[in-house]
């Protein structure tokens, strides 16, 4: 039987010179009807090129296929070679035989048209739908990736559907012409992990209906347990390894693949939990850091002729403490209000009531040197067009120190501390890789010997492999500089790694905190141990995941709303959660 | 960044015109000129271009030559002192709206909005109707009519700049307001700043050139090019040099300036930036 695609010795490149800019150097694979082909590497390495050459695509992005041959089956035993088909066949073909989804949702579908119409064009096009019978066909296609209520929302813009939403969305139209090939392009990075876990299930079993072969790139190796029958591992281009899933997952062949397994942190459900730390056993010192009721509201804004409706309340009443050498994770999804509980203590946000204090005091409203932050996104938290030695010297600056030669011996000694070379005093931000990067701000980090961390999704934006390193870096940091971490992710297998205790945010509120090990294997509060079970791991093989389409509540609260007190029940030395209604 | 511009076909071209138009400029404003651009030669009136006079001399019999130059030099001091002043406040006042929004933005941005609801000529006569003709009056007018370009220039990259995570690093080390304007935001604005600077001066020539010609720049019997294009309009046809010369003077340097500006502008915006790192 002929494969429904088979790719041989494909080579693509960019930019003016074709040879010196190679991305993919002579892949090849075959994809049955029906199977699930995962293609995983970092970024750069050509994985995402490789499928967009597939459906011709690339060529808008100026790259151009050099050679080689993707032959398709089509219908009626004829094959087409889509490396030489033109622009009018490829058109035909992009959405009714293949489809395509994309990282972003957010960004992939047009914000001043209704969801349907977007639909819609979809059937316009390929089937020759009108009027009536394509706004059935697009409710049927949001019945399909089971969008509640499918009706009224085909009249909604994409800015009143949630992340999750917008992907089924954009699969329901890749999936409008039953393409016998879906190409998913990292369709789950933007998301949440439980939402992660609800798209897969949908995929899993759309495929499960259709009968189609797919495509899923990723970086997450994690993920591809779940759901692949074959693995693809790319790098710098080339396909080092091949085969089925428990060939490549089990018995690596190339070092590349074996490297990739080992360095990314897989969820273990609390048994690679560290345990260099436990609290009340012989220091029983004051905290680092003690929290106490922290609350931050904003106001959502009314008109002229309008009272506003109430306020957004981002964190609710949130205490915990830190000691020193103890690193605290904050787990929660995006609007859970973790990123804000740290910007308020960075004196970023100001708090509505509530407060916070170090061992030098309780900070006012001016930031307390003692305490200092590493961001998300390390392209943006360094000025580009600032030397590394301005850079590190602001905080000096900021102090109201001056920048004479000890601190320059400091900043060379910190740079060689995080792996830097000592030359990179005279460079600039943009002559670093993001893993560099995220080392200078770690060092700028330490500029001024604070004793409290606080990371805001410090190795999210890094690929698998440099994750590893950091995290290895800023517990040997730790460690040497007795630092106590305040580390907000939403990654459980990062947070796995590093964390002593966790707390588990939802909806602004702590829900569950305790010892990580503890809270990881023994999940009490059904938020977490809803989030727990969303954690794609390696040994998770073809799960069935479960379909769940709860959303989170909404966080605008009407004027003088007092949120009832939380009861809580224990269970264990260090571990308790909320009780639930 | 002068190889950059050197390099680049419309920047070598801009740029040449612009350091001749500069030194020609300089020249003229020290009074290195042929002749005396005052000095009356009663014998010599409506000469043809020739050796001694370059370009031909005017009615009074004055070198055309030694009055462009003079000319150019005024029309020089006067686009660049408009355009650093409004270049200084359109900075301030697009960075400060930018950082303090709220009140102080509204206010600012709708006072900007009005000024740019004039057209630009019309604007600046109405502030010397007002204020009476000069130089000095010329320069505030203009600088006037420019800094609400400046003040958008500024402010909309200011807000980007200011919500990215470096400025917030910058608040957590408690860095000063000073500071973070300073470093952050505004080293961040010195390539669309560069660029507004450019296509400015190429503006306010014109603008400076309008209202000479119409008798509210600069006063005779000081030489500007607008003021000899607007005595020249009698004698087109007996001494077509009269018109010829300030107006070629006017119309390259205003391409100078814009090919330059052209060329600042695709060497500083990344996207068309060829692999030069």
């Amino acid at each position: 039987m002929t494969p429904l695609l088979s790719v041989s010795n494909l080579r693509v490149s960019f930019g003016r010179n074709p040879l010196e800019n190679e991305v993919v150097r002579g892949v090849s694979f075959d994809l049955a009807a029906g199977e699930t082909l995962a293609i995983v590497g970092e970024s750069g390495s050509g994985k995402s090129v490789t499928a967009l050459s597939i459906n011709r695509l690339v060529d808008f992005g100026g790259g151009k296929i050099i050679s080689g041959t993707i032959n398709l089956a089509r219908t009626g035993n004829s094959i087409l070679d889509l490396a030489q088909a033109s622009e009018p066949v490829l058109e035909k073909i992009r959405g009714s035989e293949i489809g395509m989804i994309f990282q972003e949702p957010m960004t992939s579908l047009n914000p001043v048209l209704t969801i349907g119409t977007q639909i819609e064009e979809s059937f316009r096009l390929h089937r020759g739908l009108t009027g009536k019978q394509a706004t059935a066909a697009a409710k049927d296609a949001l019945d399909r990736v089971r969008i509640p209520d499918a009706a009224r929302r085909l009249k909604y813009t994409p800015n009143q559907l949630s992340g999750g939403m917008l992907q089924r969305v954009m699969i329901a139209t890749a999936l409008a012409c039953n393409p016998r090939l879906l190409i998913a392009d990292e369709p789950t990075t933007a998301l949440d992990v439980t939402v992660q876990a609800q798209i897969m299930a949908l995929l899993a079993e759309l495929k499960r209906e259709t009968g189609m072969a797919m495509i899923f790139i990723t970086h997450d190796i994690g993920l591809v347990a779940g759901i692949a029958d074959k693995v693809m591992v790319m790098q710098a281009g080339e396909a080092v390894e091949q085969g089925a899933l428990g060939d490549v997952l089990d018995r690596p062949q190339h070092p590349y693949t074996r490297h990739l397994l080992s360095a990314v942190p897989h969820f273990e459900s609390g048994r690679a939990a560290r345990s260099d730390y436990a609290r009340g056993q012989s220091e029983m010192t004051s905290p680092a850091l003690r929290v106490d009721g922290l609350t931050v509201r904003f106001k959502v804004a009314g008109g002229v002729f309008r009272r506003s409706p109430g306020s957004v309340h981002a964190v609710e009443n949130i205490d915990f403490d830190l000691m020193p050498r103890e690193t605290l994770a904050i787990v929660g999804e995006s609007g859970s209000g973790k990123s804000t509980t740290a910007r308020a203590i960075l004196g970023l946000v100001h708090p509505t009531s509530g407060g916070f204090s170090t061992h030098t005091g309780r900070i006012a409203e001016a930031t307390d040197p003692s305490v200092q932050m590493v961001f998300q996104n390390p392209y943006a938290s360094l000025n580009p067009r600032l030397r590394i030695d301005s850079i590190l010297a602001e905080p000096v600056i900021a102090a109201g120190g001056r920048v004479n030669g000890e601190t320059r011996a400091k900043m060379a000694a910190l740079l060689k501390r995080v792996g830097l070379p000592e030359n990179c005093l005279e460079r600039y931000p943009h002559q670093f890789s993001g893993g560099q990067r995220q080392r200078l701000c770690i060092a700028r980090a330490l500029v001024l010997n604070p004793s409290i961390v606080v990371l805001d999704e410090a190795v999210s934006a890094l690929d698998v492999s440099v994750q590893a390193k950091v995290l290895e870096l800023l517990v040997d940091l730790q460690r040497e500089y007795g630092l106590a971490y305040l580390f907000v992710s939403h990654d459980m297998a990062v947070v796995e790694r590093i964390a002593h205790r966790i707390a588990v945010l939802y909806a602004g509120e702590i829900v569950e905190i305790g010892d990580a090990a503890s809270v990881l294997s023994n999940p009490q509060h059904s938020y977490t141990k809803r989030l727990i079970s969303a954690v794609p791991s390696i040994d998770r093989r073809n799960q069935h995941f479960e379909l769940d389409t709860r959303q989170v509540p909404s966080l605008v609260r009407p004027p003088g709303f007092e949120p009832p007190v939380a009861q809580w029940r224990s269970f264990g030395p260090d571990h308790r959660a909320r009780a639930e209604v | 960044m002068l190889r950059a511009i050197f390099s680049h076909p419309s920047g070598r071209i801009g740029g040449t015109i612009v350091v001749i138009y500069v030194v020609v400029a300089l020249l003229g404003m020290f009074d290195v000129t042929p002749h005396n651009p005052l000095q009356q030669y009663r014998i010599d009136r409506l000469h043809a271009p020739n050796a001694s006079y370059w370009m031909g001399t005017d009615l009074f019999g004055r070198d055309v030559a030694s009055r462009l130059m003079k000319g150019v030099g005024q029309s020089f001091f006067v686009g660049f002192c408009s355009v650093t002043l409004a270049t200084l406040a359109g900075t301030v006042l697009g960075l400060t709206a930018a950082w303090f929004g709220k009140a102080w933005d509204g206010l600012v941005m709708r006072i900007m909005d009005v000024l740019l609801a004039f057209p630009a000529i019309l604007l600046a006569l109405l502030i010397i109707a007002i204020a009476g003709p000069g130089t000095w009056t010329s320069i505030a007018a203009i600088a006037i009519v420019y800094t609400p370009i400046f003040t958008r220039v500024v402010r909309g990259p200011a807000l980007s700049i200011k919500a990215r995570e470096f400025v917030d690093a910058a608040r957590t080390f408690g860095s000063s307001r000073r500071y973070i304007l300073t470093r952050h935001l505004l080293l961040n604005l010195v390539a669309p700043l560069t660029v507004q600077v450019t296509l400015a001066l190429a503006w306010s020539l014109l603008t400076e050139a309008g209202l000479s010609f119409l008798g509210l720049g600069t006063q005779p019997p000081a030489s500007s090019l607008g003021l000899m294009l607007a005595d020249s309009r009698n004698l087109m046809e007996t001494a077509p040099w009269l018109l010829i010369f300030p107006a070629l003077a006017i119309m390259i340097s205003i391409l100078g300036f814009n090919l330059l500006g052209d060329a600042l502008r695709d060497i500083f915006d990344p996207r068309t930036r060829r692999s030069a790192a």
